[in-house]
């Protein structure tokens, strides 16, 4: 072959498999602006606040118009239609007075960031994070908001596996900082290891208790945080993500039940008074933080394998007794608003 | 030992070549090298478009939080530094650098086909594990086949050409696939068939327009004469400036800490690093790829070992410029283009000096030697950073990392004096 064929043969495969690439695109592009502008698969209105009285408040991801913004439903009656907001977030949370938004911002440069916002969709305060979204919760009483995020970037492959938890008033007049900051202790040791991180927050009622994951060198602990000493202490191994009940006895949690490559976590709930630890009848990998439908049932979000994109929110006993059942369909990141 | 097409056509008087920055005077570059850039150019596409939406994809898709992958990223290190031997050394025993690359090449090619059809962490994960092991036989034959296509007068700017070209596709892969992602918000799957169509490309550029230059063999033609062709042998790499070349190099990556503690400290302490954290090692990769040329080219006339030195006080300079209380734009530009320094004036410089401490024959396998130490001795400074990062703190640790690396860099310059001096005639 001469340096000319050469060439021309080059040209001829780099046009071809360009013109594929952008062939696909193309077709996966109308693809997508024909599903966004479908009417939704959900039975929905829009409205820029939620209708008042106790609700679920959640991620829409039914397909189609009103995709990736939050939502709600009657807490009396999931299936209603869902009145859908202007706000899209990848995470939410939502009290009577307060929502917390974390959101990721596309474009050529893509950058993440934490929003609050009052009960009327008014934004009161928002940051950069340092990565892609991962939980957020406010207290009770609407006082605190704990925001969780990836620390991501080329950083992420060279630092290996990172989380940055903050906690803030929502009024912005007090920032607690990084939770990493925080004296982390397990049995009265402390734990000052590189690579500690913290995530996961859920509160208690004082404004001033919470918990969380801390994490170091492939071991989890339930921790026990206070906001005023600035202090984490370990109260239990292997859990993730909790979240206490309304009622404050329990706390239920992401528990890893896999060893080796490719974690797989179950929902377990952990008696307080006790110190009984209940694992639940779901078999499925659940990576979500669990929310309390009620004292006695916990939702959570399980991605559909079949649909990428979507999810279903799912309930199970608190108890064990009866196994999981879909509470909401094309739904993500809920939070019950009573 | 000049190479390009035009000369193996029999159009030698007008050397179809390379000018960069449009410079008369100067040694040109083959157009092999340029071919090799383009080719690892479209990789880069390939693999940076689809890592910088990998922690999106695995959140937003798989519906897992990220926690596994940065468990396993040690194991891949460790992997990719094993097969980079192995691929400088069957690179040399075969006197086949090209089809041993293309190999390293085809093996992430055939990844990216199984990106395609992974569904689930387990699958995604090996699918990556498989491109690392491509990526890591790949690296020593190609800058191999860079030193073979240039003269000694060249090889800095040959090296600065290609990575050049490199980090201009480790720049372009993660914002196509961020345009992409703006215009398809659940738009992976075309993610996956753009980074393929690179990587096939590039495959093929490699495969059809890249001869397949025989170091061994030509060498051997030359010298036919006087003596017969040497084998590879394990021997050749005991040349005393390749030992000083790896102490040194690995004295001084021992010192050399992760971008990422960097990125962190800036973000720690000021808004503007805060709000473009996710993106500020595309700024690095641009200080990185303007320079490259340019110190490629002060290399081939001023010494190699010198330029391999300034750059690791431009690290130097980074850390402490990190380190400095003071926030705000100007300081976080400042360390990002530093820190482009740094790699411009030691990651083509660090293969050019290699090659140039060890015998033809054994050449891949000192570029993969070189390569190794550095990889590994970066690996340890991270982990042994990431202690001294919470036991003093950051700023601290900082500071520490710097006072240690202020104090080895005069230490090697004396050690690499043999490998420095060794100026290019002219």
């Amino acid at each position: 072959m001469s340096s000319r064929v050469r060439v021309w043969l080059v040209t001829a495969i780099g046009v071809v498999l360009l013109a594929g690439a952008a062939g696909y695109g193309i077709g996966a592009w109308a693809d997508h602006r024909d599903r966004a502008s479908a009417p939704s698969e959900a039975q929905s209105v829009t409205s820029d606040v939620h209708p008042a009285g106790a609700r679920v408040v959640f991620r829409n991801t039914a397909s189609g118009d009103g995709y990736g913004l939050v939502a709600s439903v009657p807490l009396s009656d999931p299936s209603a239609v869902r009145t859908v907001t202007g706000l899209a977030c990848d995470r939410v949370y939502a009290t009577a007075d307060v929502q917390s938004c974390l959101h990721t911002n596309r474009g050529v440069v893509t950058t993440f960031n934490a929003t609050v916002l009052d009960s009327s969709g008014r934004e009161t305060d928002s940051w950069p994070l340092a990565g892609v979204p991962s939980r957020t919760r406010i207290s009770t009483d609407s006082r605190l908001v704990a925001v969780t995020s990836f620390v991501t970037g080329e950083s992420y492959a060279t630092v290996g596996f990172a989380t940055m938890t903050t906690v803030s008033r929502t009024d912005g007049s007090m920032d607690y900082g990084n939770l990493e900051d925080f004296a982390l202790s397990v049995d009265g040791v402390p734990i000052t290891a590189a690579d500690r991180n913290i995530w996961g927050v859920t509160f208690d009622d004082d404004d001033n208790t919470f918990f969380a994951t801390a994490a170091s060198a492939n071991r989890t602990w339930l921790v026990r945080g206070d906001l005023t000493a600035r202090t984490l202490i370990a109260i239990r191994d292997t859990a993730e993500c909790p979240s206490l009940s309304p009622d404050g006895a329990r706390i239920a949690y992401k528990k890893r039940v896999s060893s080796g490559g490719a974690p797989t976590w179950s929902i377990a709930v952990l008696d307080l008074a006790t110190g009984t630890e209940t694992i639940l009848p779901e078999e499925r990998n659940v990576d979500d933080q669990v929310e309390w439908l009620d004292n006695d049932t916990l939702l959570y979000g399980l991605a559909r394998a079949d649909e990428a994109g979507d999810s279903d929110v799912w309930s199970v006993s608190a108890d064990g007794s009866t196994g999981p059942s879909v509470f909401l369909s094309h739904a993500w990141s809920p939070s019950i608003v009573r | 030992m000049y190479i390009s097409f035009s000369d193996r056509n029999g159009r030698g008087t007008t050397p179809d070549t390379f000018t960069p920055g449009g410079s008369k005077s100067a040694a040109k570059v083959s157009s092999v090298v340029v071919s090799l850039g383009i080719v690892s150019m479209l990789t880069d596409i390939s693999s940076e478009s689809v890592s910088a939406i990998l922690p999106l994809y695995i959140t937003g898709v798989i519906g897992l939080s990220t926690v596994a992958y940065g468990f396993i990223d040690g194991l891949y290190q460790g992997i990719s530094a094993f097969v980079r031997i192995a691929g400088g050394w069957a690179a040399d025993r075969g006197d086949q650098p090209k089809w041993i690359a293309f190999f390293g090449y085809g093996v992430s090619a055939i990844a990216r086909i199984g990106l395609l059809f992974a569904s689930g962490f387990g699958a995604l994960v090996s699918v990556l594990a498989i491109d690392r092991l491509g990526k890591g036989v790949r690296t020593a034959p190609r800058d191999a086949l860079i030193t073979a296509s240039s003269s000694p007068e060249n090889l800095g700017r040959s090296f600065g050409v290609h990575r050049m070209l490199d980090t201009v596709g480790a720049a372009v892969g993660p914002l196509l696939a961020f345009v992409i992602l703006f215009f398809i918000p659940d738009g992976y799957s075309t993610i996956f068939v753009v980074s393929l169509a690179c990587a096939i490309l590039g495959l093929a550029i490699l495969g059809i327009l890249v001869p397949n230059t025989r170091p061994r063999a030509e060498r051997a033609a030359r010298a036919a004469e006087r003596r017969p062709a040497v084998r590879f042998r394990w021997r050749q790499l005991a040349d005393p400036r390749l030992r000083r070349l790896l102490l040194g190099a690995g004295l001084l990556g021992i010192l050399t800490i992760g971008d990422g503690f960097i990125y962190l400290v800036l973000q720690n302490r000021g808004a503007f690093a805060a709000a473009w954290f996710p993106l500020l090692y595309v700024g690095t990769n641009v200080a990185f790829l303007l320079l490259a040329i340019p110190l490629g080219r002060l290399g081939d006339r001023f010494g190699r070992g010198r330029i391999f030195i300034i750059g690791h006080i431009a690290l130097l300079a980074a850390y402490v410029c990190a380190a400095l209380p003071v926030t705000g734009a100007p300081v976080t530009i400042l360390c990002l283009a530093l820190l482009g320094t740094f790699y411009a004036a030691t990651d083509g410089i660090l293969a050019a000096l290699a090659s140039e401490c060890v015998p033809v024959e054994a050449r891949a396998s000192g570029i993969a030697a070189a390569q190794t130490v550095v990889a590994l001795a970066r690996l340890v400074a991270s982990t042994g950073f990431g202690l001294l990062w919470f036991t003093l703190g950051r700023e601290e640790a900082m500071i520490t990392a710097a006072v240690a690396l202020a104090a080895v860099i005069p230490v090697v310059a004396i050690l690499l004096r043999p490998v420095a001096t060794r100026q290019p005639t002219r």
